[in-house]
């Protein structure tokens, strides 16, 4: 797959995400509808089970749509596996009612694993977090005359005592909010600040 | 010109869009010469931060030469170096002439939005939503910047572009953080986050005078720079961050405790991080509270609890009995860059401190999208991206 430096966003983050949806979409069908899914397979009884997948469905692909989606197509290719050793052990049974359904439902399962497989490999790679070099930076102290030479260096002399350096709403300025002179107020509706930005756009 | 653009979660790209010009007396433009991507700006990568539009220009943390300005731009001129701090100031308003720069109430031009959101908007700010006025960002190679004659801080050219750039934010943010403690000489500061902002909260409380600085992490690279810094390093990873700081305060706890993690805190072992994820990915909370509670836990009744770690919205399991059976002092806010950014350039100026320690990677702005992914994950001991457009 190409690699678009311009954009943050690469090929296997997006397919993250349709692989989210469409998880939350057949889930919800799985959750909602699970007779429809046994008569299509032939397995009619197995509708508590169904229901698992779909529930299993929608949690992986909330997942797949969060920041770091790895862990939840992990999780999904591990339950497509689930579902092809299911599909095959059907397909075993030569006498199956409805053999070309599983073989569709086969194909598209055995589609959708190979994507996830690639969107969780890739993904792991690209989130490896805390990943690569690990540099030295035990001589970075930002004080070029010595930590000990800046300890309590800014405490006293120079800087305003706490009373005035903190932020408050009192009604009285502070000596150091004298920021700018003040200058000819001529908006319209100066006084009346309820009205939004002072600021004419 | 060439910017980088906000298009949804994770997605950020490198792409042309309109020059920006000149639209009030008092703006001027800036030729950006370096720019840095904001643990916060992750906060808008990864979509937290509510009514972000595709296309928006991210960035709050820029610098640059003033390339041309409005008619009223006072001493602001043509070829003046400038640092712009990522609040937006009138320099007029009540707010402003009481030096709380970054609730100014005028430069917010969706004031009536943020109104509704936050009960009173606070200032407008750059590349970050709409709430805080949809103002395009400096992770470009230009940006107009309103109210420019009070939104800048002069640089002299005898320093270098990674020394003052932090000026704009986490170098005061910091420092607010650790004036917002009270620090005292037998004062004990635990920071959570050894992120940037962590860092200069570090390097500020051991200026300030505390006693012992105690940092709070996992990532080893970043703990080794707080500890070049003057502070002692707890990784979570490793041992109790509650025993640790009993041992280290004879079992009183810190009296001063600082938040530079935000809304997006996480501890891979912690039941409450877990239940935090959750809440969050079924969007039933917005932010994850964990270095929250376990400050509150942690503190020396009658302390300070102080957060510059950003929060967005709505948090959950708040522990609010002990936060007021304890008596503890909780401060918080944007940070006033104006405020501080006098003392700061004297302290870089008289070399007491040098805020280009923390600069890790360099890379073209075209590169930005992948830096992202980089500062994200914390790969290749990445702590701060600095951008050259």
């Amino acid at each position: 797959m190409s690699h678009d430096r311009n954009r943050s966003l690469q090929t296997s983050d997006q397919l993250a995400r349709g692989l989210g949806w469409m998880g939350i979409g057949l889930g919800l069908y799985q959750l909602l509808a699970p007779r429809s899914v046994t008569r299509a397979l032939g397995v009619e009884g197995a509708e508590p089970i169904v229901r698992l997948c779909g529930a299993r469905g929608v949690a992986t692909g909330i997942g797949a749509l969060t920041v770091n989606p790895k862990p939840s197509l992990w999780a999904r290719s591990a339950g497509d596996a689930l579902d092809l050793a299911a599909l095959l052990a059907l397909l075993a049974d030569r006498d199956h009612p409805k053999r070309e359904n599983v073989k569709l439902a086969l194909a598209v399962v055995g589609a959708t694993t190979a994507v996830s497989l690639y969107c969780a490999q890739d993904q792991t790679r690209r989130h490896a977090y805390q990943a690569g070099r690990t540099p030295d930076y035990s001589g970075r102290s930002g004080f070029p005359q010595g930590v000990e030479r800046a300890r309590g260096a800014a405490a006293g002399g120079g800087l305003p005592a706490r009373s005035t350096a903190l932020p408050s709403p009192a009604s009285t300025p502070g000596p150091r909010g004298q920021a700018t002179a003040s200058r000819p107020d001529t908006r319209p509706h100066a006084k009346d600040s309820a009205k939004g930005s002072d600021y004419d756009y | 010109m060439k910017a980088l653009c906000w298009h949804g979660k994770n997605d950020i790209r490198y792409e042309t869009v309109p020059d920006p010009k000149i639209e009030h007396p008092r703006d001027a433009i800036i030729n950006v010469s370096s720019c840095a991507i904001c643990g916060s700006d992750l906060h808008l990568f990864h979509h937290f931060i509510p009514a972000m539009e595709s296309g928006d220009v991210v960035g709050h943390e820029f610098m640059g030469e003033v390339m041309e300005v409005g008619s009223d731009t006072r001493d602001l001129k043509v070829g003046d170096r400038v640092v712009v701090p990522f609040t937006i100031t009138c320099g007029e308003c009540d707010q402003c002439r009481r030096g709380n720069f970054s609730v100014c109430e005028r430069s917010n031009r969706n004031k009536a939005l943020a109104d509704k959101v936050f009960g009173h908007a606070g200032a407008g700010l750059f590349g970050y939503s709409h709430l805080t006025g949809g103002y395009a960002g400096g992770q470009a190679e230009y940006v107009r910047v309103p109210f420019a004659d009070n939104t800048h801080i002069k640089v002299p050219d005898s320093l270098t572009d990674e020394q003052v750039l932090f000026l704009g934010d986490i170098f005061p943010t910091g420092w607010q953080a650790a004036v917002q403690c009270d620090i005292e000489p037998t004062d004990t500061v635990a920071i959570w986050g050894a992120g940037p902002v962590g860092q200069f909260c570090v390097r500020s409380a051991v200026l300030l005078g505390a006693k012992q600085v105690v940092m709070i992490d996992n990532v080893p690279e970043r703990l080794a720079m707080a500890e070049a810094g003057g502070a002692i390093a707890i990784n979570f990873d490793e041992e109790s961050v509650l025993s640790r700081l009993q041992e280290l305060t004879q079992g009183k706890g810190p009296e001063k405790c600082i938040d530079a993690v935000g809304l997006e805190s996480h501890v891979p072992r912690s039941l409450d991080s877990v239940y935090d994820r959750f809440k969050q990915a079924m969007m039933l909370e917005s932010d994850r509270a964990h270095v929250l509670r376990e400050m509150i836990y942690v503190c020396r009744p009658a302390g300070i609890l102080s957060i510059p770690g950003v929060y967005g919205g709505l948090i959950d399991k708040v522990p609010m009995g002990p936060l007021m059976n304890k008596g503890l002092t909780v401060r918080t806010g944007q940070t006033h860059v104006k405020r501080w950014t006098d003392d700061l350039l004297r302290l870089i100026e008289e070399g007491q401190i040098d805020p280009s320690f923390v600069v890790t990677h360099s890379a073209g702005l075209e590169q930005g999208p992948e830096m992202y992914n980089t500062f994200r994950d914390k790969q290749d001991g990445c702590v701060k991206v600095v951008l050259k457009p």
